[in-house]
Order: C-alpha cells, then structure tokens, then sequence
C-alpha cells in the first residue's frame, strides 16, 4: 500500500503527568483534539505506525550518537521514565521488526539511517502513544533524530530524511501511518519551563501546514536556541513529516500554550496525496 | 570538567536498574568507575539537583534523574533556580549558551 495518514503533536511529559494543574478548560480542548487526531488515525487504518520521536537520552547518549536511528524490533517497552511522574504505567508496545527491516533498508538507499533491535520509549513516544492507540494494539516503529545533543542534523537533511521515508513506506504493501512529535519554542526542564515564545510558534506552524519547504529549513540553530530554546531543535521531526509529505498542506486542529506542560500544545495533520 | 562522564552516570542510571541498584547499595564504588572531579562527584553523593544544573548537565537527564529521587516538578524547578542563585549561571554545556528568560 504506502503512507495512508501523517500527524504531528506533542509530547510534553507534562502532558499527562500534570494534567491536574492544568487549565481545565485549556486541557480538555486539547485531549478533546488528540481523540480527533486518534480517530483520523483509526479511519485511515494503519497496519503499524512510525513515530518520529526526539527522545531525551533513553537509548541514545553521546558516546555513539545517530543523528537518526529507526527500530528494527517485534517489540518494545516504556516508559523509562518513574511511572507515577509521568502518569503512564510501563508496558509492552508491539513492533514489526519485518517491516522495519524493510522501511531501514529503502532507507539506506538515500539516507545513512543508524537501526536498534532494542528501543525503550520514554515520554517522547509514550505520551502520544497513551492518547492514540491507547490499546497499543498498533505495531510501532520508533524513529529518533538526535534533537538533543549537538551537532545535530540539519534542517534541510531532516526534510530530506522524510522525503526517503515517503519513499520507502511507499514501497511496502502495509498501510503505514507517520507521527512526528516534538515541541516547538520550549525551554522544558529548565528554570524557564513554561516560557514559550507563541510569535514563533503561529509563525512555524503556518510555514508547516504550508508546508512551505524554503521557509522551514531557513531558521539556523542560532536563532532557534534564542528564540525558541534548546527544546526547539525538536522541529526536525515536523520537518521530516513535511518532507514526507512534500507538495501536500496540513491542517492546524489544535494549537495553545499550556505552561504547566511546557510547550505550546500542538495537533495537526498532513494532507496524504 | 567532566561534563561527559557525570551526565554518562545519570544516563545510565536513569534507564538501567541494574545501575540503580549499585547506586543505592555501593554507590563509592559506582561512581569511582566514572571520570568525575571532586566538585562533581559531590554534587551526585548529595543530589544536588542545583549544582548539576549549573555544572551543566542536560535537563532531559537531569529531570528524569530529579523523579528517579522522588521530587516534586516545583521542587525540581525550585532546585534548580537556587543552583543558579548559589553557585552563578550554568558553566558548561548546552545550556550555558541559554540567554536568561526570566
């Protein structure tokens, strides 16, 4: 089959693990959006889902860092994180290492992509996994780019790498669903948590759902660590989902800061041509 | 400095029970097989979430590291505001290229 649906959201840890101290109102807006984006998700149905993860140091530290890995197993688990901190009980999550293999080794005819048969999920693919397929009954593949410690890749290869992803799932008889989630301007887990720059995220998601390729790979790492944070650098992953979808538009279903999750909470979808 | 090795430590013991075990049970011996100045080294036997912070470790780690002790995100966040407050701005890493936002 090829690509049936390409989503982007949050993932904040705060998202779920603070849900109490948030705005009510704020947060059940939000929730209500991630059961719309859910139920876009089930309708196109996925025989599995690739998430585009930025994780925080779970599998990937700087002695051996990829600037992107796919996982290649028939399964996975997460969180790492304490349970109770991030309101989310750890678990087995269904992978499709057959497929991986596949998706990595089309990859691999474009991209350098890194693999790993062992992969533990951390908040960053947990907490969009908790509101989409809350019955894990959806084989994922976890894809990283190291959105963490620099050098990191560059924007125009993250929009390259999605572009070798289209291709590749396209080449594979599953129905294969795409998520990429990160935060846009945040400052989580620092003294400024809660700081958010809403200019600068209105003004990337437009250029997102534009999907407007020259504009989204103009900002330098300079200018997104001061205006946006080091949490910004997690945009490669809305890059690699433009990349993916290259030519189609997005629609913006949900966009508010939330201080107490740390990040302008996010849920859009790709059009899939 | 050795930035590298301290924020190693915290990787490793916040994915890897084994790790967290010889943390509690012989944490001398588990941190000597770690390249850490003395300041550093002191900063983990104390859990001083401020200091790490200013020392310069990366707060992805630092915060997993802040729920692996049992702290509240305010007493996390209060951490590492008095850190800063006690030891000056965050000397190494990432986060020392961070203008203040406050």
């Amino acid at each position: 089959m090829s690509l049936v649906f390409a989503g982007v959201c949050s993932h904040a840890p705060g998202i779920t693990g603070r849900a109490k101290r948030a705005d009510p109102r704020l947060r059940d807006a939000f929730y209500a959006k991630l059961g719309e984006l859910r139920a876009r998700l089930e309708a196109a149905e996925p025989d599995a889902l690739i998430v585009i993860a930025a994780e925080h140091f779970a599998n990937f530290f700087m002695n051996n860092m990829p600037a992107y890995c796919v996982g290649m197993a028939d399964g996975y688990e997460g969180p790492i994180e304490d349970e109770q901190w991030l309101g989310i009980a750890r678990r087995a999550v269904p992978g499709n290492a057959d497929l991986s293999r596949r998706v990595i080794g089309a990859l691999l005819e474009e991209i350098d992509v890194a693999y790993a048969e062992e992969w533990k999920f951390d908040h960053g693919i947990m907490v969009p996994l908790h509101f989409l397929t809350p019955r894990y009954d959806v084989p994922v593949i976890p894809v990283n780019i190291n959105c963490q410690g620099p050098p990191l890749t560059p924007l125009a290869r993250a929009y390259e790498f999605g572009r070798a992803l289209r291709r590749a799932c396209d080449a594979q008889p599953e129905r294969v669903a795409l998520l990429g989630t990160g935060g846009i301007s945040h400052w989580p887990a620092t003294p400024d948590s809660g700081v958010i720059n809403e200019a600068w995220d209105r003004e990337f998601l437009a250029r997102f759902v534009a999907n407007d390729r020259a504009s989204l790979i103009s900002y330098t790492d300079e200018e997104t660590l001061r205006d946006a944070g080091q949490g910004g650098f997690e945009i490669r992953t809305f890059l690699a989902v433009a990349g993916a979808t290259e030519g189609a538009t997005g629609e913006l279903m949900f966009y508010a800061p939330i201080p107490i999750f740390a990040v302008g909470c996010t849920v859009a979808t790709m059009t899939v041509r | 400095m050795s930035l590298y090795y301290v924020q190693k430590l915290l990787f490793e013991l916040n994915r890897d029970p084994l790790v967290r075990k010889r943390f509690e049970t012989a944490r001398d011996e588990l941190l000597a097989e770690y390249e850490l100045t003395a300041e550093e080294r002191a900063a983990i036997l104390a859990e001083d979430i401020g200091l790490l912070y200013v020392l310069g470790v990366n707060g992805q780690l630092l915060m997993h590291y802040s729920a692996l002790i049992g702290q509240r995100w305010d007493e996390y966040i209060a951490a590492m505001r008095a850190g800063v407050e006690k030891h000056g701005p965050v000397r190494a890493g990432l986060y020392s290229m961070l203008k203040d936002r406050r």
